[in-house]
């Protein structure tokens, strides 16, 4: 297919090929798969899915919606407070693991492991350890206290903890991994200083770590929210969006829609999350683009 | 050898406190399900920490696909097998090219499409799925590998670009003008002198599309359907439409299909921890 589209190129390009060097001229035919994929699988789904989002109806069904303000609350405990105390956990956990220790280095390998393997056995593995009746913990619960445990997936603050633990199990080895690498670039210096100065455990973070971090961390904890917008999983295969559609995020609600073949909600849905994630990304690509 | 001070231990015992609760959390959900790959279904329904009969029958059942829901096994596996090879050499291809167009020969606008690229790294995966899911119907892929080998290769080729990019511009321009100099054209320097440099990339990235394509579940359950054309990570999630699934069973068939990207995945730990971490954040 890329190749067919090349040949185009050179037959298209005998005007333009005066002005542009042999060189250049392979640019563009280098650059043309890419640019194919992104007309036809970003470019179009995108305005088409706009086109389909266009009438005002739309919005006041959402608006309408129970599920959607609910969800919209959800995804916002998701990602104010289910990331912020996994980016604080990576951070403290970063310098547990930036120490000189054998057996630490054994247990950062395996700490990978959750981020390694893909989530949806580990999720459903979750799901069954949480079941009322059969599951491991209330089998535990009943032989420790003689009580049942509770129904843990009926009660949809529960519901929805769980689902955030399942994501902050899933993705904290990999931010861990990277605040690591932001801890090690600490020139070694600046921490002897401190020793010698008598700095306390706080004095070095506050004075030393987190001076040099503080851009790395917000950096990652952005970068952590606009993706964890699109945590489809963690939320789908381990409640399903229930009890009673009550555990829905904005992932999860989009296809949802879909599937009851409501597309221009779906995408209604979505283009009301934009005036928050827009912003976000604009910030990112300001960051990487540099 | 030298006897620990108070402190010392103190010290040791604190990181301990720390690192046996890092140890059970990983384990847990891992353990939980290879406890269930090994248990007769008795067992693994009565919340044993460890099975009375420990057995290898479950994975007897799913290599024999003795199970209503395992009757397609072999033809699932291979489907996942096939899409994340495909995404693995089609992103690489695409990725590799562009990164070489937008940072060696400097095509006019490739920073325009750099950040094009970029943008669509930032847009949730979830959202665009819902448009994808229509696109691919309009061009009539659904139900067709080809569905999912395109939108994981649109997915993955962002990132792969913008890695491979950050790679590329850190190789010396003197190198390419040595080349031109000898009378290299355009695709030797590409095929000779700019592939083999960027040889430890290329392994990072394209373990990182296999991956991205083995592990996906979204797209794969929304673009395939058909019971012998879907991808193992759909049929996981399909044994959950039943009441009484075979959980035993489910945790099997999961097991089988975590191994792969797991060795994948220390087996090119080197390449991916080094080429990953320092792509995904620039500080």
């Amino acid at each position: 297919m890329a190749i067919t589209l090349s040949g185009d190129h050179a037959i298209l390009s005998p005007p333009l090929s005066s002005r542009l060097t042999p060189a250049q001229v392979w640019g563009i035919v280098l650059l043309a798969p890419y640019l194919l994929v992104f007309l036809a699988f970003v470019v179009y789904p995108v305005c088409y899915g706009l086109w389909l989002a266009r009438a005002p109806a739309n919005y006041v069904a959402l608006y309408n919606d129970p599920i959607f303000a609910r969800a919209a609350v959800n995804t916002l405990i998701f990602l104010v407070i289910g990331i912020n105390i996994k980016m604080l956990i990576a951070l403290f956990l970063s310098g547990f693991f930036a120490q000189q220790r054998t057996w630490i280095k054994w247990l950062s390998v395996i700490f990978i492991l959750p981020w390694a393997v893909p989530s949806i056995p580990t999720i459903l593995s979750v799901r069954f350890m949480l079941n009322p009746e059969w599951g491991v913990i209330n089998h535990l619960i009943f032989s420790f206290t003689g009580d049942d445990g509770p129904n843990w997936l009926n009660d949809p603050t529960v519901a929805l903890t769980m689902a955030i633990a399942v994501h902050i199990w899933k993705s904290l080895p990999f931010w861990t991994l990277i605040l690591i690498t932001g801890r090690l670039a600490i020139s070694h210096d600046l921490f002897e200083a401190a020793e010698v100065d008598g700095a306390s455990w706080w004095q070095k973070f506050r004075f030393i770590t987190w001076p040099s971090m503080q851009t790395l961390y917000i950096t990652c904890t952005l970068l952590s929210m606009i993706w964890t917008l699109g945590d489809f999983n963690s939320v789908y295969l381990l409640t399903g969006g229930g009890p009673a559609d009550l555990t829905h995020v904005l992932a999860t609600l989009g296809i949802r829609y879909l599937r009851l073949d409501q597309l221009s909600l779906a995408m209604a849905s979505i283009v009301c999350a934009m005036p928050f994630v827009l912003p976000l990304v604009y910030f990112m690509m300001k960051r990487l683009s540099r | 050898m030298k006897i620990p001070t108070l402190r010392e231990v103190a010290t040791e015992a604190r990181l301990l406190l720390i690192g046996i609760p890092v140890f059970i959390w990983t384990m847990v959900p891992i353990y939980h399900m290879f406890l269930f790959a090994i248990s007769p279904k008795e067992d693994a329904f009565s919340g044993k920490l460890w099975p009375d009969h420990p057995t290898l029958h479950n994975f007897e059942i799913v290599f024999k696909q003795q199970h209503y829901f395992l009757r397609d096994f072999y033809v699932q596996f291979w489907n996942s097998l096939v899409i994340a090879a495909s995404v693995g050499v089609l992103t690489l291809f695409i990725a590799t090219a562009a990164a070489f167009s937008i940072s060696r020969l400097k095509v006019p606008g490739g920073r325009i499409v750099m950040n094009l690229a970029l943008f669509t790294y930032f847009i949730p995966a979830a959202f665009l799925a819902v448009p994808m899911y229509r696109t691919m119907g309009n061009y009539g892929l659904l139900n067709n590998h080809w569905a999912l080998i395109l939108a994981m290769v649109t997915i993955a080729s962002p990132y792969a670009i913008w890695v491979l990019k950050q790679a590329s511009d850190k190789l010396p321009v003197e190198l390419d003008e040595a080349a031109v100099m000898d009378g290299a054209t355009t695709l030797q320097i590409f095929r000779l002198v700019y592939l083999p440099l960027m040889m430890p990339s290329l392994v990072a990235i394209g373990t990182y599309a296999v991956l991205l394509a083995w592990n996906e579940y979204l797209y794969a359950f929304l673009l395939l359907s058909n019971d012998r054309e879907i991808t193992l990570p759909v049929a996981l999630g399909n044994f959950l439409a039943a009441d009484d699934s075979p959980w035993e069973l489910l945790m099997t068939t999961g097991f089988i299909y975590a191994l792969p990207p797991a060795a994948i995945y220390y087996a090119f730990r080197r390449y991916m921890v080094g080429g990953l971490t320092a792509g995904a954040v620039k500080s």
